[in-house]
């Protein structure tokens, strides 16, 4: 099967590979995929509590390249939006963006359902967040 | 001598025909054209001698006693679904049991369900977690209605080879008739159908550096006489046993290939289990976790297979086939979507069938070769790794199995 150039191109150079503390402030983790199916996706974003906008993304992927790539380029797209901004992101959006092929499209859903996790976690450790920022 | 790229380390997918493979089967395109059929005159019996010779050639290298034992096919698949299906039919009145083992290749597995559809019960014995299948395991599945034994010689992901003797002799001394896929192991390693007691035997021409579109099955025609039903209608070709045109070229390649491989098995197998143990110490001693699949001591001597904890086969192979072709049991490189089943069947985690690599080595590649995919494979799997949660968490002291995955 050949690859598409944007998903080489993230294969090869990914954006924002790394973690950050989980208990840092402000930061959401999203860990899905299970090992015997042959994709994990672990996904965190960092919040800004004081305006809610996702000021830095990281990601590490144990998959194939098209899971590579579908979750480099969502920390991409994070960078910058809105927690509810973040949640409008489809996994349709990733495969038009990556050309990916049916056979991979659950690679785009896995990072889909990464961010809705992170958005999840971020949610729930920072309740006590100031709805006009944590929700703006 | 520089490095040519792509380099190619996936020889028991397919091989490239040696020179002189191509060289003995020009002719027979062009000006000796005949049918091996047209009894009546020169161009048919050109064509039938060097088809005699050629299954004289592949009798002498599996070992059997007339070269009448061999029925040329499009390719193992084929002999595979000949043999099973054929016997099945043959014998379906003196049983309709089948004994078979988990870790045969597609061709005899999805045989084997299309026969159990049609009401065949087959039984499937484990493999140990070597990669060698218990002898003693076949003999207790056997049942007054089992008519088949059917073991591969040699297996095509892990290399790992059976103790066929002792499964050929146990055939014997029951009165079953005992077939082995034998495609990965013909050429390579030392085959005697009559030492080992084969009764039908399945190999192929393009794993010996022979074209693709032929290979053959030995059917046994003494002690017992195997009989085994047709599938193709037709001329009678094969005498009777699959009907067609014979592609003499093809015939003529494989018998060439088989030929050159009698000549040059020995010193050819050594020379390849020094680069492939070569290959193995580099990537085992610089790789933690890397465990290596199959029996060590009794490996096809080109196959080196090892799982990378914590990377996935398909993105090892991508970190690398711009410049090395390889292959994986990872199910992203697999039509089924399924991982390996070989290697799951081991016992190892599914993880760890998702990330095995398949390293197979040819008569021309070169220790320079060698060298470099080590190095380079080395390279992917720290920088995959370094970007896996997986090994993230067993780095922070996380035992992965302990955490309750989201699966789809």
């Amino acid at each position: 099967m050949a690859y598409s150039d944007k998903v080489v191109d993230h294969y090869n150079n990914p954006r924002n590979v790394g973690s950050f503390g989980k208990e840092t402030p402000g930061v959401g983790t999203g860990l899905v995929g299970a090992p015997e199916c042959g994709d994990v996706m672990k996904l965190q974003i960092r919040v800004n509590l004081e305006t809610g906008v996702i000021e830095d993304a990281k990601f590490k992927t144990f998959g194939c390249g098209s899971a590579i790539a579908s979750s480099s380029l969502a920390t991409e797209w994070l960078k910058g939006k809105t927690i509810d901004e973040a949640a409008k992101i489809k996994n349709t959006d990733i495969v038009n963006e990556l050309k990916l092929p049916p056979v991979k499209i659950h690679c785009s859903v896995l990072a889909e359902d990464a961010i809705k996790a992170a958005l999840a976690d971020y949610k729930e450790k920072h309740a006590s967040v100031p709805s006009g920022a944590a929700s703006k | 001598m520089g490095l040519k790229f792509p380099i190619f380390m996936d020889a028991q997918s397919t091989t490239p025909c040696d020179p002189r493979v191509v060289e003995a089967m020009l002719p027979y395109f062009t000006e000796k054209f005949g049918h091996p059929a047209s009894r009546n005159h020169p161009f048919g019996w050109e064509a039938e001698g060097a088809v005699d010779a050629a299954r004289a050639k592949i009798a002498t290298l599996i070992g059997a006693r007339d070269p009448k034992e061999l029925v040329f096919t499009s390719g193992g698949t084929e002999a595979i679904n000949l043999a099973l299906k054929g016997v099945a039919e043959m014998y379906k009145e003196k049983g309709n049991h089948i004994v078979t083992t988990v870790i045969e290749q597609r061709a005899s597995i999805d045989t084997f369900k299309r026969l159990e559809r049609q009401g065949f019960q087959v039984t499937y014995v484990p493999v140990q977690p070597d990669g060698v299948i218990d002898v003693e395991e076949i003999r207790k599945a056997l049942t007054d209605k089992t008519i088949l034994i059917s073991v591969m010689f040699a297996n095509n992901e892990i290399g790992t080879i059976q103790d066929v003797a002792a499964i050929g002799k146990l055939a014997k001394e029951k009165g079953i008739i005992f077939h082995t896929d034998a495609t990965q192991a013909v050429g390579k390693i030392p085959v005697d159908v009559e030492a080992m007691g084969i009764d039908l035997l399945s190999c192929t021409a393009h794993l010996i550096y022979g074209p693709k579109g032929v290979g053959a099955l030995y059917v046994r025609r003494k002690g017992p006489r195997v009989r085994i039903a047709p599938m193709m209608d037709g001329g009678g070709h094969e005498r009777g046993m699959r009907s067609g045109t014979l592609p003499v070229p093809l015939i003529v390649g494989f018998g060439k290939a088989a030929e050159i491989s009698r000549e040059v098995m020995a010193e050819e197998g050594a020379r390849l289990a020094k680069l492939r143990d070569r290959l193995q110490d580099v990537i085992l001693s610089s790789v933690e976790e890397a465990f290596l699949n199959g029996r060590p001591d009794r490996r096809l001597p080109q196959n080196l297979n090892i799982s990378f904890a914590y990377v996935e086969g398909e993105s090892v192979l991508m970190g690398l086939n711009k410049e090395t072709a390889l292959s994986s049991g990872s199910a992203c490189t697999s039509s089924t979507l399924e991982p390996s089943y070989v290697i799951a069947a081991l016992g190892a985690s599914a993880e760890l069938a998702h990330s095995s690599i398949r390293f197979s080595l040819h008569r021309f590649t070169t220790a320079e070769e060698v060298e470099y995919v080590g190095q380079r494979t080395i390279e992917v799997i720290k920088r995959l790794r370094e970007m896996s949660p997986l090994y993230e968490l067993a780095k922070e002291g996380v035992d992965i199995k302990t955490i309750k995955w989201k699966a789809d």
